[in-house]
């Protein structure tokens, strides 16, 4: 299994200089990617500019969106940011896409919700056509950028089999991720896809002295849309490297390929502290 | 902190006198409507994990409550004239009254405050308290009155209940299935004292009218019953307490506080009495609260902890509460079942004891259902072994076809990877039975360029042991898509070719339009499928498929959603089965060997094929010659709502087996051989495809 750690693109007092700096101790590290959020309606950089950033100061690790909510964008710019992306970074783009989970999102960026699965399922159909083609450019790396479906629903899984390289899991512990990860190999079986889907997971970090607070108030703040939930995603944060270990075990044991830890605080000395787990 | 608890039940009073326990300045309130020596319902239930529980949580009460136990360890099941025991199972159980004695003592001993027959108007009224417990059950007053935080969320279950006492003497949790003119009518019975057993009588709501139960008094309902099961009761009679015919309700939340308020057992959720849970639960409800208090500080943070505790273990009882419920709404159907059979399926009915889980309770009674079901599927069971496999290694015969187990699997292209995985039965992928029917371009047709390698990979197959079944199909809609490994339905942009179905209905947005088919291209298809069938026979293929399943041409016609035609093959079930039955009738004239054919018993889409329907169309095919149904699920069209979670297809497959009676092939998220034989033994399908992900 490889381990990813997420850009600090949406934790508090993030600034240009730091996510440049932590994108470079993310090449230099043991990390294999490195992981971005979206959402319109909150306080957070923007995925493709910051992975583009990213990528112009690295070498090696991947690019991995985690996710972008695909129905918020028009499919043609969507397509084309990705693949100017990819040709940029030497085919290291990871594209993660879902329909995201929060309204305001939606309703921040003028587009009905109603529908988005359906609308989510046309730009899947599509966007490695607008790759393929070549009418709109620039050619990504063949075979294009290795695309992730996230969502939990049974419409999400189907077109995850249908379109997909691989299942992006949402969060939660390695037990959640272990049944999410059957359904996504029941669901590419039984809609007759040859072979497997690579399987992405994630979880939250934040080490050090009275970290611990903050990184939860950094979760609850973020997964407020979520009502009581996001207290339970904020008791997951994992604040003790043997908490960490555990859970990359668990997830390990559950058939992972690749798991992203995402910071819940902005420190730079954050990946450093997680370098040294990991490492 | 001062803490009032709204309900003197066995989960109130528990908390109650555990809180005081923790912090004996705190203040300590219990109030409730009745006296305290009332009490609804008979004997409760309980489990050796929960005993363990109170005996950490409160060692006096749970002395106390040890020494008024009933302890067992046997099922008893009477169906059919004849009682089969099932051991091992440790059950205990005890009155509901003494419970609530043993309770109540223990609270005043502690010093908490007991105010009965106080009927609360407002929650209001504990406006001083710090927290306010609901343990006031399913109708209570704090969970109506936050309801639109709680955001509950109700079924109301079909079947009609009675709970009775009885002074039958009972040494075993006792299941008994009769049926009258009525209809039938089931008991779940459990003893709780040495001479007294709580007695749940159960049936269909068309059965409790045809009974003239709906109009009863207690006293008639008493008497039809103590009439009804005098054969087991004998001289014993059944007692009421307060006892009307009632529908169950189960309750789910998805937030069981809010701010100073959090609820306890009933009052946050309920499951169905047949798993008998529901004291265990609430009981085991109070440790979590107490214990989340104990750990943190603040009060917030400990009800989330308790929630997040506590919902996870509640919703997998819930589960196995609908599961379990389920079963008795439906037990009508195994009533054709050998009581072996019988048995395991109603011990395994709410997937929490598995062929595994049964095996370690009671390895008699399993080496019993082994040796019946080999001897059965050997076709002689007579002649029972004492030794002999576990149901998913006995052979299966379909017609003159004998597999050598139970396991399917489905193969890739290459079909002879497959053959030493050791399955009884190996599926080809989709083969078509034209050129313009095939799916991608690398879809195989069965012509005579494929038919060398096909009969090589055939022979190839019976030296490894197995069997292998030949897929048939035609893409209809879902064809001139590429090549699956670059995902599936995407449409060729080049090369493709034209496409029909039943009615003119792309597959995906940018799919081909298909051209709707005539009467001569259906006359036309159903000679090719009969051909390709003549060709299968000439590869040597044992079993023949034919794929009526997944939205492809002959599945177009069945479902409504995809067959919009005037004509004689679209509208009712009749026309709409007019072809594929046309397409069955003739291969079965020239296809002699087994024949089976894929369903998708369900659309998985509003307005299309549900089970109902999958039944009447599985006895429709059964009656034009099909051996066996293979049970899928959706694919019909594009954006469907699909289900993967574990099992997916067995429900459907049950109901098909059993109700339109016909053998099925199983399959949908079935990992592991307990799995497949805990499938097996209870009668829910014949053959299980296993997924290969898991085997492979």
């Amino acid at each position: 299994m490889n381990i990813g750690v997420g850009l600090p693109t949406s934790t508090s007092g993030i600034s240009g200089e730091l996510m440049l700096e932590w994108a470079k101790r993310a090449d230099a590290g043991p990390f294999s990617s490195l992981g971005v959020v979206d959402r319109v309606a909150y306080q957070n950089y923007e995925p493709f500019t910051s992975l583009a950033a990213a990528a112009a100061v690295t070498r090696r690790v991947r690019l991995a969106t985690m996710v972008v909510i695909a129905p918020l964008r028009n499919t043609a710019i969507l397509a084309k940011q990705a693949a100017s992306l990819d040709a940029l970074s030497d085919g290291r783009l990871i594209l993660g896409l879902a329909v995201g989970a929060r309204g305001e999102d939606y309703q921040a960026s003028g587009i009905d919700s109603r529908g988005r699965g359906r609308r989510f399922g046309e730009q899947l159909e599509t966007i490695r056509d607008i790759w393929e083609e070549g009418k709109i450019g620039p050619t990504p790396k063949s075979p294009g950028p290795h695309l992730l479906v996230g969502g939990s629903s049974g419409e999400a899984l189907a077109r995850m089999a249908r379109y997909a390289d691989g299942y992006m899991h949402g969060g939660g512990p390695p037990r959640a991720f272990a049944g999410a990860a059957a359904k996504a190999l029941t669901a590419w079986s039984d809609i007759g896809r040859p072979g497997r889907p690579r399987l992405w997971g994630m979880g939250y970090f934040a080490l050090g002295d009275g970290t611990a607070d903050a990184g939860a108030k950094y979760l609850r703040h973020y997964y407020a849309f979520t009502g009581p939930f996001a207290e339970k995603i904020a008791a997951g944060n994992l604040t003790a490297p043997g908490a960490i270990a555990d859970f990359i075990r668990g997830y390990e044991d559950a058939g992972c390929d690749e798991l992203v830890l995402f910071p819940t605080v902005s420190g730079i000395e954050q990946i450093d502290r997680l370098a040294e787990v990991v490492g | 902190m001062r803490f009032a608890v709204l309900g003197g039940g066995p989960s109130g009073l528990y908390f109650a006198l555990l809180a005081k326990k923790a912090n004996p300045s705190d203040e300590v309130l219990v109030v409730e409507r009745n006296p305290p020596d009332a009490t609804f319902g008979w004997g409760v239930v309980f489990s050796e994990e929960t005993l363990g529980a109170l005996r950490d949580a409160d060692y006096e009460t749970y002395t106390e409550i040890g020494d008024s136990f009933a302890r067992w360890n046997a099922i008893d099941i009477y169906y059919r004239e004849t009682k089969i025991r099932s051991r091992g199972h440790v059950f205990t159980g005890i009155s509901r009254k003494v419970l609530l004695n043993i309770l109540q003592r223990r609270c005043r001993a502690l010093g908490v405050r007991l105010e009965f027959e106080r009927e609360v108007r407002d929650v209001g009224e504990f406006e001083g308290a710090d927290l306010i417990v609901g343990a006031d059950g399913i109708n209570g007053l704090v969970r109506r009155t936050y309801g639109e935080f709680f955001k509950p969320v109700v079924v109301t279950h079909p079947t009609k209940y009675v709970w009775f006492g009885s002074d039958m003497p009972l040494d075993a949790f006792t299941f008994i299935f009769r049926r009258n003119d009525a209809g039938l009518f089931q008991v779940h019975a459990y003893p709780f004292d040495a001479h007294t057993c709580t007695f749940i009588v159960e049936c269909p709501e068309d059965a409790w009218r045809r009974a003239g139960l709906e109009s009863a008094s207690e006293a008639d309902s008493i008497a039809y019953c103590e009439a009804l099961f005098q054969p087991e009761l004998r001289s014993s009679r059944l007692m009421s307490n307060r006892s009307l015919w009632v529908n169950f309700a189960t309750l789910r939340q998805e937030s069981w506080h809010h701010g100073n308020v959090v609820l306890l057992g009933d009052a946050a959720h309920t499951a169905h009495f047949s798993i008998g849970s529901g004291t265990k639960l609430a009981m085991e409800d109070s440790i979590g609260l107490i214990d989340a208090l104990r750990r943190h500080r603040d009060l917030a943070a400990a009800l989330n902890d308790y929630e997040m505790e506590r919902q996870p273990v509640v919703e997998r009882f819930q589960e196995a509460a609908l599961e379990s419920s389920s079963y008795f709404e439906h037990v009508s159907r195994y009533a054709q079942f050998d009581p072996r059979q019988f048995a395991f399926n109603l011990l395994t009915r709410s997937r929490r004891i598995t062929y595994v889980n049964l095996t370690q309770r009671d390895p008699e009674l399993v080496r019993t259902i082994d040796s019946w079901f080999a001897a059965a599927a050997a076709g002689s069971p007579d002649s029972a072994l004492r030794l002999s496999p576990p149901p998913m290694f006995a052979p299966f015969r379909i017609g003159e076809l004998t597999l050598p187990n139970r396991v399917t699997v489905a193969a890739g292209p290459d079909l002879e990877t497959l053959a030493r995985l050791g399955a009884g039965l190996v599926i080809t992928e989709f083969v078509s039975v034209t050129e313009d029917g095939r799916i991608t371009p690398e879809t195989p047709v069965i012509d005579r360029t494929t038919q060398g390698k096909l009969k090589s990979s055939v022979e190839r197959i019976h030296e490894a042991g197995s069997r292998v079944a030949l897929l048939l199909g035609h893409a209809g809609r879902r064809g001139s898509m590429r090549p699956r490994s670059q995902g599936v339905d995407r449409p060729l942009l080049h090369g493709g070719w034209r496409l029909m179905a039943a009615s003119p209905i792309a597959y995906t947005p940018h799919a081909v339009l298909p051209k709707e088919m005539t009467a001569r291209d259906v006359a036309h298809l159903v000679k090719v499928f009969a051909l390709a069938a003549k060709a299968a026979a000439g590869c040597g293929f044992d079993a023949l498929e034919l794929n009526f399943a997944h939205g492809y041409l002959v599945a177009g016609f069945i479902s409504p959603l995809t067959n919009l035609r005037t004509d004689e093959y679209g509208g009712s079930l009749e026309n709409r089965m007019r072809f594929p039955l046309a397409v069955l009738d003739l291969v079965r004239t020239t296809w002699e060997r087994a024949l089976m054919v894929r369903i998708s018993a369900s659309d998985w889409a509003s307005g299309g094929i549900e089970l109902d329907e999958a039944v009447a169309i599985a006895a429709l095919l059964k009656a034009h010659g099909c051996d066996l149904v293979h049970v899928a699920m959706g694919q019909t069209i594009w954006e469907g709502r699909p289900d993967y979670r574990r099992l997916f297809g067995v429900p459907a497959s049950d109901r098909i087996r059993n109700e339109a009676g016909i053998p099925t092939l199983a399959g949908g998220n079935i990992t592991t051989a307990d799995d497949a034989n805990t499938i097996l033994a209870a009668g829910r399908a014949d053959l299980c495809m296993l997924e290969l992900a898991a085997i492979g």
